[in-house]
């Protein structure tokens, strides 16, 4: 009984990533690649792309600090935040990519730096929340297919 | 292990070719889980490396932008070698004008990144019945 409370928990958990806008169907198919020949998939991926993206976050911190701020620079740096955000699933820090992507086309730094900063806030509870449900989800074991809603 | 046309599977041979980590795990996890031979390079240059060598695959992913030699440079010059490969490009670019770029340069057909079930489970149906 406590085990099957356990699961419910852990699938609760993970619907509210959906509910709160914090992840996409992206993720949905990470999930669906993970079976017993790749049971922790979805976290590697997730690992990944926090360490890939460690840099490109120093880089763009770097980046608003020069003046005059370089658009294009930023801009492709972002893009390249985007595509790695974008193939986890990452809902809500894809929209701030995409929001801080227009600002650098507008030219509007104060805009760039505003955006960047609720970015950097959004990753890193998205990396917290993904972290302890990680966590939940080894020790509770797989969850049924039939449990995955979104 | 053989890699690409070289080995002695019967399997679909697939090329991923992306300098992005996240996007290679990807897509190499669900071309497998279809049921092809994956193989993985990080840039254009590798894979046209890899066609001199003799090395051939059924299907190549190509990623748009990379270093060293972009996708668009490399399916130039596969097409000039005469590789009959089918090459999908696969981009995150959202701009019709850059997708055109790039399928003019010899692609089958262009995905946006990153690619899904549904999207691959689609061509090799297409693939299967052109068989």
């Amino acid at each position: 009984m406590e085990r099957t409370q356990q699961h419910r928990q852990v699938a609760h958990m993970r619907q509210s990533l959906f509910d709160q806008g914090l992840l996409d169907e992206q993720f949905v198919q990470l999930e669906e690649l993970q079976d017993d020949a790749n049971p922790n998939f979805v976290e590697e991926v997730v690992t990944l792309f926090y360490r890939d993206s460690a840099r490109l976050v120093l880089n763009i911190d770097q980046a608003l600090d020069k003046s005059p701020l370089d658009f294009s620079k930023l801009d492709s740096y972002m893009h390249q935040f985007k595509g790695s955000a974008s193939s986890i699933g990452a809902k809500k820090v894809k929209s701030e990519c995409t929001l801080f992507r227009e600002y650098c086309k507008a030219g509007n730094g104060e805009g760039c730096m505003k955006t960047f900063q609720q970015l950097k806030k959004d990753y890193a509870v998205l990396r917290k929340k993904l972290e302890t449900y990680f966590q939940m989800a080894r020790q509770v074991g797989p969850v049924e297919t039939a449990c995955r809603r979104k | 292990m053989g890699f690409g046309k070289h080995s002695s599977s019967s399997k679909i041979s697939a090329l991923v070719v992306d300098d992005d980590t996240i996007i290679q795990k990807i897509h190499k996890a669900l071309l497998t889980k279809l049921g092809l031979e994956v193989n993985v390079v990080a840039n254009g240059k590798e894979v046209l490396d890899l066609y001199r060598s003799g090395t051939s695959f059924d299907l190549i992913f190509m990623d748009m932008e990379m270093p060293i030699m972009d996708g668009l440079e490399a399916t130039k010059e596969l097409r000039a070698m005469g590789v009959q490969s089918i090459i999908m490009g696969v981009t995150s670019r959202d701009l019709d004008l850059e997708k055109e770029a790039f399928m003019a340069s010899g692609l089958n057909d262009c995905y946006t990144k990153p690619l899904t079930i549904s999207k691959i489970g689609s061509l090799l149906q297409k693939l299967k019945k052109k068989n």
